[in-house]
């Protein structure tokens, strides 16, 4: 008994961490999402979510999210196929995998550079005869720049789903006779489908709430519920309104998690 | 099955790689530029550098981010080791994937829902914001990534290994020592690794959880860009780059260390 006891001790750090880091902040936000500016109890941080405003801010923002990650997946899934087909490929995944360890503000910064009004893209646009754009501060940029951050994410999962994959079925694929693109979608893809799942919720849910790359690359043309809360918590100073939009972001958070949930995830 | 890639193929590769690399190289590019603006290369020089390392400020800020990224990865991966160990002892398979699924609340967790949610907690508990609550907030959000890292490592060990140990007299401690820790040692060098590199480059939560006085190279970076193009933040990232290559470099060891060691153990 006391041999249990104090086998059992040793989890007391682990278990804390559990209550005062994962749980206890949850409880915190929906607490707060009940108080008004004034921190008074009311439900008007909610009735306020239901009008048109936040209700066309979290459409627009889910609706980025939704263009992000196809644009993402649509790029991502021909460069993992063609990664698993190279002679070295996890030398090459490797270098795919690079940039996103570099630090996210310094990509956002370079993009500042690019995109200006005399960088490089606008002289590339004026060299082949488009002439000089506003680029920066657009939703066109916001979009550029967040599937540049996350393609490495993308491919990372999906290459190893491919990579997984029998040859050996895509061979008895064509032996019977299938094309390439019925290979594709009926033997190829539902195989990775789970590498899709894995990289779409990588991308989806930073996708709703990276605020830094709305504020610096977007402007303030494009507002996520990312930069809502942001804006709520450090600018306004509104907690209740910012803790009430970060319970929707956890509600749909967890949707997308079990929406994506792959069977092989965890042990 | 064709093994041959098409030239247009290679040719979509390259443009992925291209425009996945440019950006970096553009940036260190213009951080030897004379000029002041990052469209018109006058000349070279180094003095954006000269300036950098002459900026105490900045250098006290460099200061701050590694001690908070060497102190968090010590304490995460000292309670991320717990943590593994938790979740690998539970007898209960219902047990094993709550503490699991807890365990990945903060790591699929947007930052800025961890930032704000900290940002309550430290105000809530009376944390004054600044050196502490980011410490604590990273120590917090990189726990769970030692403990992915190193449970799997426990997973593959054979249980005959313990029960062997037993059976020649070790105690708990014995156990524990010398044979559970040497063997997920590759998975705590992983977990430490990534604990020091994702309290090293995160901005989000540690923007929320710092106060005036205390400042990290993320959140600098943040508040000096969006002032605007200034060639010293170039330079600031060549330095960066070239740190994150040697990272990238002593990663690329640890995971093949790993390999070779799992691979000689599972194949007896």
């Amino acid at each position: 008994m006391d041999r249990k006891l104090t086998g059992n001790l040793f989890k007391i750090p682990y278990y804390l961490w559990i209550i005062l880091f994962v749980v206890g902040p949850i409880l915190l936000v929906l607490y707060y999402s009940f108080f008004d500016i004034e921190g008074h109890f009311s439900l008007t941080n909610y009735q306020k979510f239901f009008t048109p405003v936040y209700l066309k801010m979290t459409f627009s923002s889910f609706w980025y999210a939704f263009l992000i990650t196809a644009i993402t997946l649509l790029i991502s899934y021909p460069v993992a196929y063609l990664l698993t087909k190279t002679k070295h490929k996890q030398l090459w995944l490797l270098l795919i995998i690079v940039p996103s360890w570099i630090n996210l503000l310094l990509k956002a910064y370079a993009f500042l550079g690019i995109f200006g009004t005399y960088g490089a893209a606008n002289s590339f646009l004026k060299i082949i005869g488009i002439g000089q754009k506003q680029i920066l501060f657009t939703d066109f940029s916001f979009v550029f720049v967040s599937v540049y951050i996350f393609i490495p994410f993308m491919i990372l999962p999906i290459f190893n789903a491919l990579d997984e994959l029998n040859p050996a079925l895509i061979d008895a694929a064509n032996d019977l006779g299938a094309s390439k693109w019925t290979t594709f979608r009926r033997v190829i893809f539902p195989l990775t489908i789970d590498g899709v799942k894995s990289g779409c919720q990588v991308t989806f849910i930073p996708a709703l709430s990276l605020f830094m790359l709305t504020r610096l690359i977007a402007g303030n043309r494009v507002i996520t519920l990312g930069t809502a809360i942001e804006q709520h918590f450090l600018v306004t100073q509104d907690w209740g309104m910012g803790s009430t939009i970060a319970v929707f972001l956890i509600i749909a958070m967890f949707l997308i998690m079990v929406m994506t949930n792959t069977r092989k995830r965890g042990v | 099955m064709e093994r041959r890639i098409s030239p247009f193929s290679k040719l979509f590769l390259a443009i992925i790689f291209f425009v996945l690399y440019a950006p970096i190289f553009f940036l260190v590019f213009y951080s030897f530029n004379s000029g002041e603006t990052m469209y018109n290369f006058e000349g070279f020089t180094l003095d954006w550098y000269r300036e950098l390392f002459g900026d105490t400020r900045l250098l006290i800020i460099v200061l701050n981010t590694v001690v908070v990224a060497l102190l968090s990865a010590l304490f995460s991966t000292i309670i991320g080791i717990i943590g593994a160990l938790a979740i690998y002892m539970a007898k209960r398979k219902q047990t094993k994937h709550t503490l699991l699924a807890m365990n990945n609340v903060l790591i699929v967790s947007p930052d800025v829902i961890i930032g704000a949610s900290f940002l309550i907690l430290f105000t809530t508990a009376g944390i004054k914001l600044g050196f502490y609550s980011v410490l604590l907030s990273h120590i917090a959000f990189c726990i769970p990534i030692v403990v992915l890292m190193v449970l799997p490592k426990l997973m593959e060990m054979s249980p005959s290994l313990i029960d062997a140990a037993r059976d020649l007299g070790a105690n708990h401690w014995d156990v524990m020592t010398k044979v559970i820790i040497p063997y997920i040692s590759p998975g705590i060098l992983a977990g430490f690794f990534m604990a020091l590199t994702y309290s090293f480059d995160d901005f989000a939560v540690t923007f929320f959880v710092t106060g005036n006085g205390f400042s990290t190279l993320s959140v600098e970076i943040y508040s000096l860009a969006r002032r605007g193009i200034s060639l010293s933040i170039n330079a600031l990232s060549a330095l960066l780059f070239l740190f994150t290559m040697i990272l990238v470099v002593i990663y690329y060891f640890i995971v093949q260390n790993n390999k070779v060691n799992g691979a000689g153990v599972r194949k007896r």
